[in-house]
């Protein structure tokens, strides 16, 4: 079948990308993620579901530190996270993310939210980061949008110079944060299918997401939480034919169920 | 119709239509915006009556204006011989003599050509940072300025001036490069140092006169006595609204900031002076501000003035501007992290160019009345336009001119507060990119 020849190609070393060891995280009191274990390597494509207040998101911000942890360690890259800045900046720039409202930068045009963080953080020369921007642009199927402001777009036209942004920073590894979210649903598919695309290309990919068809189509682990913890991992076959926990099963009977 | 069927099929497009008579014309806007309505109608009688009635009154006292005569009473005279016995109307004759006065106080009239200069070289500084279309160099004229318009105003010796100005380089290079090389707080540190080194130790002094001892030049020192007008308030109040916004932004920023030190500070400040009337900050650059310097330093009082305007309106520039911060949704800086940017980078690109923009209408409205409040240095016995306008009114020549200086006044800080909104309303619009 094409798709599991697809899959062949995406191969994964055994160099680790990220990994975390006994990590534990507080809002105040409220014990929010419970000794979070997870190593990813290199190439994989991991998605993340549970329950919302599960912890998804609050885990993959951990991993650029947009979220402080404070037990246990991180380390992204070979890079540890701690209070350390030339640290976190190093592992953030090289850790692209992608979150749910996009956060495009409404003041610039869409060339200019693109070459932003190449020109200042990699000291890129501007027509450089312009081209790249617009190989990118290209790659996302919005080359015609580069001088709109973003405003002028549509949401999945935004998630994809979001994911075009990321990309300019060449980053080894990229998080979404429930990409889909808060899209219609016909704009889905267009930055699903950008993201199936990188993740052929062999890009490190962890995805908070509902999106069942894509943990299925693109995945090689599914993790799922519940209360701050990792509650049970597999590949996304067995995990939705076989859930092993009674959690997993409500969970999927309720997403599934119709 | 006379079949009613769900099944229809449109056969041909109706092309697009004039629209009826009744829906064009004064007519129908007379009819739609004056008298809609009983209330709308009396509303806009009221009206006309009111404006009618300022005209009658304002019109004819305005249109018997006398432009040629050398006192209250000639202007009286000529009014009577020309419209009938008793018959007032606005000498402006006082503005024909006097506008100098307004404009320049007791500024030697030999001289004007320096403010004059001063203040078309302050229109140049200033182009390029109202107008982002114009060269970028321009900047370079428009951070020196300060001390061009110092020195054309007060005058004396040339190398006072370019001392400062040196020093603030040398003190800025230090400060970077060393940010550079070992980071932003010994950076900092070390400029803070070099800072006053060289102008508290007799560092500065020794340069200013050594070079006045190889290159004397100077020109006729001013003191703070001659300068007034309303030159005196566009001084103090172009300066208190340059300065003012810089240091209310990191004001704002400090009183976010997670070190609780530089927050207890910057909260500590914004409170303090903003708590504090304008009038109180004024008396105490005039007569407190004295017994904080080293002694010796004889601190002109404008200058010393211009310190209290810029502090007072930067505490309220730091609410204006902390507004401005908080209506950015969380996600901009979250995106602006997560890309690897720096604070400051942040701040420049991403956080500042959005909190300002909405932040607009709010900051020139202290600007503008921060310029107004310029009037206030009267108390503090500077001869601001209003000062001059009673000093005017004092002399037997003029005594009984009431309407007539302040209308003059009140026009020059109508102009120039009228155009600050208007440039606030070209900004805005300019930099309307979210087009909801």
């Amino acid at each position: 079948m094409a798709e599991t020849a697809k899959r062949a190609k995406m191969e994964i070393s055994d160099e680790v990308a990220i990994d975390i060891r006994q990590m534990n995280k507080w809002y105040g009191t409220f014990h929010v993620l419970r000794d979070i274990n997870m190593t990813v390597n290199r190439g994989e494509r991991i998605v993340i579901c549970g329950p919302s207040g599960s912890g998804k998101s609050t885990l993959i911000r951990c991993i650029n530190r947009l979220e402080e942890h404070q037990q246990g360690k991180i380390v992204v890259d070979g890079t540890e996270l701690t209070s350390d800045l030339k640290n976190i900046d190093k592992v953030r720039s090289e850790v692209g993310m992608v979150f749910q409202h996009f956060n495009l930068f409404p003041h610039l045009t869409i060339l200019e939210n693109l070459t932003l963080a190449p020109i200042w953080v990699r000291k890129t020369p501007k027509r450089e980061a312009e081209e790249v921007a617009m190989h990118f642009l290209g790659k996302v199927k919005i080359p015609e949008q580069a001088h709109k402001y973003p405003g002028q777009l549509s949401g999945g036209q935004q998630q994809r110079v979001a994911i075009a942004r990321s990309l300019c920073m060449k980053p080894r590894i990229m998080l979404f944060d429930e990409p889909t979210s808060a899209l219609d649903p016909e704009m889905i598919k267009e930055v699903l299918d950008t993201m199936i695309q990188l993740a052929e290309e062999g890009m490190t990919m962890i995805c908070v997401t509902h999106e069942m068809g894509f943990a299925q189509a693109v995945a090689n682990r599914v993790i799922f939480m519940d209360q701050g913890q990792i509650v049970e991992q597999n590949e996304p076959k067995e995990f939705f034919n076989n859930p092993k926990s009674d959690r997993t099963k409500l969970f999927l009977s309720q997403i599934l169920g119709h | 119709m006379t079949e009613t069927s769900s099944f229809y099929v449109r056969s041909e497009m109706i092309a697009q239509q004039k629209p009826p008579m009744s829906q064009v014309g004064a007519v129908r806007w007379m009819r739609e915006n004056l008298f809609s309505s009983p209330l709308n109608t009396f509303l806009t009688l009221a009206s006309i009556y009111v404006v009618y009635f300022i005209v009658t009154l304002i019109g004819p006292w305005l249109m018997r204006s006398v432009w040629d005569a050398n006192s209250l009473q000639e202007c009286r005279q000529i009014a009577g011989a020309k419209y009938g016995e008793g018959v007032e109307g606005a000498c402006f004759a006082l503005i024909r003599e006097r506008w100098n006065q307004l404009l320049f106080g007791f500024y030697p009239r030999d001289l004007y050509w320096r403010p004059v200069l001063a203040f078309v070289l302050m229109l140049v500084a200033l182009a390029p940072v109202l107008f982002s279309g114009l060269p970028r160099k321009m900047l370079w004229f428009s951070t020196v300025y300060p001390a061009v318009g110092f020195w054309l105003l007060w005058g004396g010796s040339i190398w006072l001036p370019i001392s400062i100005v040196a020093g603030l380089a040398a003190t800025g290079y230090i400060a970077m490069v060393l940010a550079a090389r070992s980071g932003l707080l010994i950076g900092t540190l070390v400029a803070v140092a070099a800072f006053i080194l060289i102008f508290f130790a007799p560092l500065r002094e020794l340069f200013q006169s050594a070079m006045e001892t190889i290159l004397p030049f100077a020109i006729t020192k001013m003191q703070s006595d001659d300068l007034g007008g309303f030159m005196l308030s566009l001084t103090i109040g172009i300066s208190g609204i340059v300065f003012s916004l810089p240091i209310g932004i990191l004001l704002a920023l400090g009183r976010q900031s997670d070190m609780p030190l530089v927050k207890i500070i910057c909260v500590g400040f914004i409170e303090i002076i903003r708590g504090v009337p304008l009038i109180t900050l004024l008396f105490t650059a005039s007569l407190l501000l004295n017994y904080f310097l080293p002694p010796g330093t004889n601190f002109d009082i404008i200058l010393r003035v211009i310190i209290m305007v810029t502090l007072f309106a930067a505490a309220y520039m730091a609410e204006v501007v902390r507004g401005g911060l908080a209506a950015l949704p969380r996600g901009q800086y979250e995106a602006a992290d997560a890309l690897g940017l720096t604070y400051w980078q942040a701040q420049q690109h991403i956080i500042m160019p959005q909190a300002l923009k909405v932040s607009i209408p709010n900051i020139v409205s202290n600007f503008i009345g921060l310029f107004k409040d310029t009037t206030l240095v009267i108390f503090i016995g500077l001869l601001d336009p209003l000062a001059l306008v009673s000093a005017i009114r004092a002399d037997t020549a003029w005594s009984g001119t009431y309407w007539e200086p302040i209308m003059f006044v009140g026009t020059l800080f109508f102009i120039v507060c009228f155009s600050m909104s208007r440039y606030s309303m070209y900004l805005e619009k300019k930099l309307k990119t979210d087009h909801r």
